[in-house]
């Protein structure tokens, strides 16, 4: 039996949400955008009004006001948008319990198990449509197909406020004219790539074979053939099972450039002990570091290592951290942005080969000492005990990567 | 023009967890007991410009909506309420 699978994605969400908030807005060019004086100063999303002026998103607030001089730029209030994206599970939720998030505005649906066939997925994608408008009062995007891929593809076909079915009598139409780049997992160095070869086209894709795909992208061309087709069986999710984490990570854009260590040092100690606060809270423990770091003009690479032990000690990250900078960064240009990531996960409560060269009594110590400090953090803030590194520079250190924690759509896989 | 108004409540939770509000209690403490709730659903506002739980209220004789905003709750203005407020 052909499954029957929508993709909703709420339209322009962070702009919606904004403006159903703000009455005095709603016929206005509104942008949410990121503070200027901090560096954050990109366009996150923008209203239907502001699109009409070529405002992009992802693009600078000061290039954006070029081309609408009127644009009213609004702070993102992410606890805001997180709560109308349970509002919107919730709605979801009503009529399966199938249901996938693909970051804070999107989310699959199967809904098989209700709608026997597309005909009548697109009568429940009215009602959920319906629904979301009167509950959330903002609009959503739907797409119905008979795979995760194609639903996607549908609900970006039109917009805002609209439903699009891709049967499969009907996908040749409708997704084989559109650019390769729009298909899932096709960015923009696939679609370099694709273009080399003359395929423009998700239907030039589809019809290529997958030998010659396969020696172009790896086995990614295989996999971009299967979804071109309409081939993709990825089941979507129960919604309880939310996926196990890989990986934990912040990173940020410092207020000003950073010119020396010092700088560096302060601000990957606030991201690692962020990190490692949040790794303390999931019980896990790690191994690898990876940093990432962008200069100035924008150029970025990230560097990883393996530790010998698993650790969720803040101290050791950082050095961890700082170890790798050190090493790998010669600093010819000053220092836009920086992240650190651990990986390679292990329960905290598994036991540990303890060897001769260091001090597990010490470790222990550390590892307590951070745990005390979290519950201070937890109840006091997080700015109620800080190292005395911290306080060298408040501007760059005045910030909480845990608190501000930032959002990204999930892997598909 | 903010036709969104934040208002005090007294509210009964039951062992259920059910929340049923029974008065608002304007600014000046003028008390309006609320006489039956009518209907409960979650919806929006688009007038005041928020969503949350909406509780359809016969207050007065006369049927209000009052929202739950997480842990706040508010009503709707009317336009001439807002110039004498």
């Amino acid at each position: 039996m052909e499954r029957v699978i929508l993709h909703s994605d709420c339209n322009s969400f962070y702009a919606s949400v904004e403006c159903l908030h703000r009455p005095d807005l709603r016929d206005k060019p509104v942008a949410v955008g990121g503070d200027v004086e901090a560096r954050h100063g990109i366009i996150l999303t923008k209203n239907q009004i502001a699109k009409k002026f070529n405002v992009k998103t992802g693009e600078a607030i000061w290039q954006a006001k070029q081309k609408c001089p009127e644009l009213v730029i609004v702070p993102p209030d992410f606890p805001l948008y997180m709560r109308f994206s349970k509002m919107a599970h919730k709605v979801y939720l009503n009529y399966t319990d199938k249901v996938e998030p693909f970051g804070l505005d999107e989310c699959w649906l199967d809904i098989s198990s209700n709608a026997h066939n597309l005909k009548e997925g697109f009568e429940f994608a009215k009602k959920i449509s319906r629904q979301i408008k009167c509950e959330l009062g903002i609009t959503v995007s739907i797409g119905v197909s008979y795979n995760k891929v194609f639903a996607k593809l549908g609900s970006d076909y039109k917009k805002p406020d609209a439903i699009t079915v891709i049967k499969k009598d009907n996908f040749k139409e409708i997704v084989w004219p559109l650019p390769a780049g729009d298909l899932l997992y096709v960015g923009k160095a696939t679609a370099r790539k694709l273009s080399s070869i003359g395929i423009h086209t998700i239907g030039e894709l589809a019809n290529t074979p997958t030998n010659i795909l396969n020696s172009l992208l790896g086995k990614w061309g295989g996999l971009l053939h299967c979804f071109a087709n309409g081939l993709d069986t990825t089941p979507v999710c129960q919604y309880d099972n939310q996926p196990t984490v890989k990986s934990i990570g912040n990173s940020t854009t410092a207020p000003r450039d950073l010119e020396n260590e010092e700088d560096v040092k302060i601000i990957l100690f606030v991201l690692a002990d962020s990190v490692a606060r949040r790794l303390r809270e999931q019980g896990l423990k790690a191994k690898t570091v990876c940093i990432s770091v962008r200069d100035n003009q924008l150029y970025s690479f990230t560097r990883q290592r393996t530790l010998n032990r698993y650790t969720n000690i803040t101290s050791e990250i950082e050095r961890a951290g700082m170890e790798l900078f050190r090493k790998y960064y010669n600093w010819n240009k000053s220092i836009r942005s920086i992240g650190i990531s651990v990986t390679d996960f292990v329960s905290d409560t598994i036991s540990v080969q303890t060897d001769l060269f260091s001090n597990e009594l010490k470790r222990e110590k550390k590892e307590k000492l951070d745990r005390s400090v979290d519950n201070l953090k937890n109840r006091f803030g997080s700015y109620c005990v800080q190292p005395a590194i911290l306080l060298a520079d408040r501007e760059l250190s005045g910030f909480d990567p845990k608190k501000e924690h930032t959002i990204h759509p999930e892997g598909y896989f | 023009m903010c036709l969104k108004k934040y208002v005090n409540v007294t509210a009964r939770f039951d062992e259920n967890g059910n929340i049923t509000p029974l008065a608002v209690i304007w600014d000046n403490d003028v008390k309006f007991e609320i006489e039956r709730v009518l209907d409960i659903n979650p919806a929006v506002s688009l007038k005041a410009g928020g969503a949350g739980i909406r509780y359809t209220c016969r207050i007065c004789g006369h049927e209000k909506y009052l929202f739950l905003e997480e842990n706040r709750w508010f009503v709707e203005l009317k336009e001439k309420q807002y110039i004498a407020y």
